[in-house]
């Protein structure tokens, strides 16, 4: 079901342009939302969502373009302007008060005054009014933290729309809801759509988005990919405007090795998985080979990493390498294992940003060795000296803090990190995410050179032309869950169909 | 039984036990002159104790407290009986430095995003060191109205007497709950303990409830200064030192989470009954020493904290019932 499409739209961004120091995050974006639809708002990581919904409620000041509501011009300065022009946000984190009643959650601030004092009872009444409207009787008199996420959520809703939001924005406001909760924030957003509130839904959920939209707007590396609306758009095609695919034609050489010699994988997991986590897998790994990890935003490809790596415990399932049956309970144990791992967020999981470029090549080695055995300086000079050539690592002086070099070559200095362990298996997470094109090309050279060297590597992008360019296998991922071992004539479009398949 | 007052009803019970086992083990335990005496004996932690409980709700702490009643009754004694000030004028600039003083510990905590554990440690050096900057001296106080002043009380059937400082503290207990309960300030205070980050963003005033918080505490401790100034007719630089950590005790036994947030008023008079009950039981005793109080005072706070945690753990597991309509 579409909204009116005849009235004017409810609010109206033309050439939205927002820079941060050395990035274009909005390039020009255009978004329209009409009265009495859900919108969904897509794109992957580094898309531009939140810049877009931080520049349009003032959080972030915008650079050029226009906003408009009913046709009037508007120019938020922070959310509680917003606010007043009735924008109202709800976050994934319910940004509510735990220890309050439902009642003063949401009347903080506005509360219903008798002879100077609070009137409790008649804020309880108005309170108790407000939830039955979203088909919730519930004691408004009750501590908001002993409801349910989902319930919390849905107050949080109710607040901003009684604050009198015609815009309400939901950024990801289903991540940690189950499905019937999802079912109960659903009825509250087809019922805030009929009294002709427009929403603005942010998922990465494809069942999601088809559940409740009405249209969707695609950002993709800040720019605009399109506007459309639900009813006529397979998911297919939704999905090839999320991921897009425009690598450089130089990094799409596919020298795919020749399968790898027989033997027992180097690694297998068997029944890996943790409830509520990951559902189990099984994946085998051999050296010599590239296994690429695919799906969408929180599709469980992070979660996959960790638990290989023994970052996250693992409730079910076993591991073997080498053909005998390991231990891996924590990082201590894969690194002892010969496992490296590089996160996706390099800048709180992965560098230390303080110390110098040498002390953080170094760190995985000396960890290893123990803190008793200091690896002796003139080695650790070698082995930093060896990976700068080697990956080569633009670092001025490698007695600087690693936070004054460049994504990519941070990037390059996490992996000498791990290199220097002599792993056997390697673990990427998004190892090109951030990083310029040139550094980009250099990363998938390296990790085609490191397979032909025999390591076994396991990597996760949202580039699926990359993951096509070094991958033997892929591992497809859909809500944490692996559906598809694809094998073989590994394309972007088999990945994406895998991807698309409906639950 | 909604759990929220469980922490509470904890206290409660406590007291009432505490309360049938004194009685029946002293025939003269249980009657209005032994209540009148612990009124008015713990009248000025109890004062102390209200400011205490709003600093600790918004998830701060107030360690000055002590030694801002030692300087009121400095200043007093100094102010009264060497300058010639009238009392009521003295105890009215008395209450203003403690008023600024406080004041400038809360803009000083907001501000720098200072922990409010460092500013009021140094607000206690800085309270004590100003009293022994006036005198070093224990000077009594012999102006008339002192004497006038306490010999005003409210004679209670059985003999007992309630005096002026405890009908002070009985007001500002019920001052407190109002405070708390049915003002908007009192709501901020409880949202800035939840979660001040969230409180912001709904749009409470954390600079001002912050400076208010920290300037009512001080402001009671300066009331709770004179009333001591009343009740030993003296000041000392040495006095009420760890009366802080006293009315912290009283707080968090009347069931206020030390992480901010949940507690009431009416929790810390119960705490604070407590701790004078125990008192008042070794007095009677007349064989244990003093420090039995500090002993029965950190086991009920051991077992209060053991309590309160596990009555969150309980919170997260079970979640509240909500219907359809």
């Amino acid at each position: 079901m579409t909204g009116p499409a005849d009235t004017p739209p409810l609010l109206r961004i033309e050439g939205l342009v927002k820079r941060f120091p050395g990035v274009l995050a909005l390039d020009h974006v255009d978004f329209t939302l009409r009265a009495g639809e859900v919108h969904g708002l897509l794109g992957e990581n580094g898309a531009g969502k939140s810049t877009l919904i931080k520049t349009l409620t003032g959080v972030h000041p915008r650079d050029a373009g226009t906003i408009r509501m009913d046709g009037a011009e508007i120019a938020p300065r922070d959310v509680a302007d917003a606010q007043r022009l009735r924008i109202g946000t709800v976050y994934q984190e319910v940004n509510l008060l735990p220890n309050l009643s439902v009642a003063q959650n949401l009347f903080l601030g506005r509360e219903p005054m008798r002879f100077g004092f609070v009137d409790g009872r008649a804020m309880r009444r108005a309170a108790r009014e407000i939830m039955r409207g979203y088909g919730l009787d519930l004691d408004p008199a009750t501590p908001l933290g002993q409801f349910s996420v989902a319930v919390q959520q849905i107050v949080a809703i109710a607040r901003a729309v009684d604050l009198s939001a015609r815009v309400l924005i939901l950024d990801e406001p289903t991540a940690s809801l189950d499905a019937q909760e999802v079912a109960q924030l659903f009825a509250t957003m087809r019922l805030l759509k009929a009294r002709g509130i427009g929403i603005v839904f942010i998922t990465h959920f494809l069942d999601q988005v088809y559940a409740v939209c009405d249209r969707i707007t695609v950002l993709r590396n800040g720019r605009l990919v399109g506007e459309r609306a639900i009813a006529d758009l397979p998911r297919l095609e939704l999905v090839s405007m999320m991921l897009g695919r425009e690598l450089a034609e130089e990094e799409r050489q596919t020298a795919r090795a020749a399968p790898p010699s027989g033997g027992p994988p180097l690694v297998a997991f068997k029944g890996y998985g943790r409830r509520g986590y990951l559902e189990p897998f099984d994946l085998e790994i051999r050296a010599g080979e590239v296994v690429g990890v695919a799906g969408l935003l929180g599709s469980g490809r992070t979660e996959t990493a960790k638990l290989a790596f023994g970052a996250e415990r693992a409730g079910t399932g076993a591991v073997a390498v080498a053909g005998t049956a390991a231990r891996l309970r924590s990082p201590r144990d894969a690194a002892r294992l010969g496992f490296g791992y590089c996160p996706e967020d390099r800048k709180t999981e992965g560098i230390v940003g303080e110390l110098s470029v040498r002390e953080n090549i170094v760190l995985a080695l000396q960890a290893r060795r123990g803190w008793l055995a200091p690896l002796p300086r003139r080695e650790q000079d070698e082995i930093v000296a060896r990976f700068v050539r080697l990956l080569d690592i633009r670092a001025a002086d490698t007695e600087r803090p690693i936070q004054t070099l460049s994504g990519g070559n941070q990037q390059k200095a996490l992996l000498a990190r791990w290199l220097a362990t002599e792993p056997r298996f390697l673990i990427l997470d998004e190892p090109t995410r951030g990083i310029d094109v040139g550094a980009h090309a250099e990363i998938i050279r390296l990790i085609n050179r490191l397979r032909a060297n025999g390591l076994a590597l396991m990597v996760i992008s949202s580039e699926l032309e990359e993951i096509v360019a070094y991958s033997r296998r892929v591992v497809v991922l859909r809500d944490r869950r692996h559906v598809a071992e694809l094998d073989g004539e590994v394309s972007v479009e088999r990945i994406m169909t895998a991807i698309a398949a409906s639950a | 039984m909604s759990r929220r007052f469980m922490p509470l009803a904890a206290t409660l019970a406590v007291l009432i036990a505490g309360t049938l086992f004194c009685a029946l083990q002293f025939p003269n335990f249980a009657s209005t002159r032994v209540l009148g005496n612990l009124l008015t004996d713990n009248a000025f932690v109890g004062i102390a104790a209200v400011g205490m409980t709003f600093v600790i709700l918004s998830g701060g702490i107030d360690l000055s407290v002590g030694s801002v009643i030692a300087f009121t009754t400095v200043f007093l004694a100094v102010a009264i009986e060497q300058l010639g000030i009238p009392p009521f004028l003295a105890f009215a600039l008395v209450l203003a430095i403690a008023g600024l003083f406080g004041a400038a510990m809360g803009a000083l905590i907001h501000w720098f995003r200072l922990p409010p554990f460092i500013v009021t440690l140094a607000g206690m050096f800085l309270a004590r060191g100003a009293s022994f900057l006036l005198t070093t001296d224990s000077i009594p106080v012999n102006h008339p109205l002192y004497g006038e002043l306490g010999d005003v009380a409210i004679r209670m059937a059985g003999g007992g007497r309630l005096s002026l400082v405890a009908m002070v503290m009985l007001a500002v207990f019920a001052a407190g709950m109002v405070l708390a309960h049915l003002t908007r300030f009192g709501a901020n205070v409880y949202a800035i303990g939840g979660n001040r980050v969230s409180a912001e963003l709904m749009g409470v005033p954390i600079a001002r409830t912050t400076v208010g918080i920290y300037m009512l505490s001080s402001t009671l401790a300066g009331l709770a200064g004179i009333v001591f100034s009343l009740y030993t007719s003296a000041g000392y630089s040495l006095a009420a030192t760890g009366v802080e950590l006293d009315t912290i005790a009283a707080v968090v036994i009347g069931g206020t989470l030390l992480t901010g947030g949940q507690g009431y008023v009416f929790g810390t008079f119960i705490g604070i009954l407590i701790q004078g009950l125990i008192q008042t039981y070794i007095t009677f005793d007349g064989t244990l020493s003093s420090w039995w109080t500090k002993i029965a005072v950190g086991v009920l706070l051991f077992a209060f904290i053991v309590l309160q945690r596990v009555l969150i753990l309980g919170w997260s597991a079970r979640p509240a019932t909500v219907a359809r309509v």
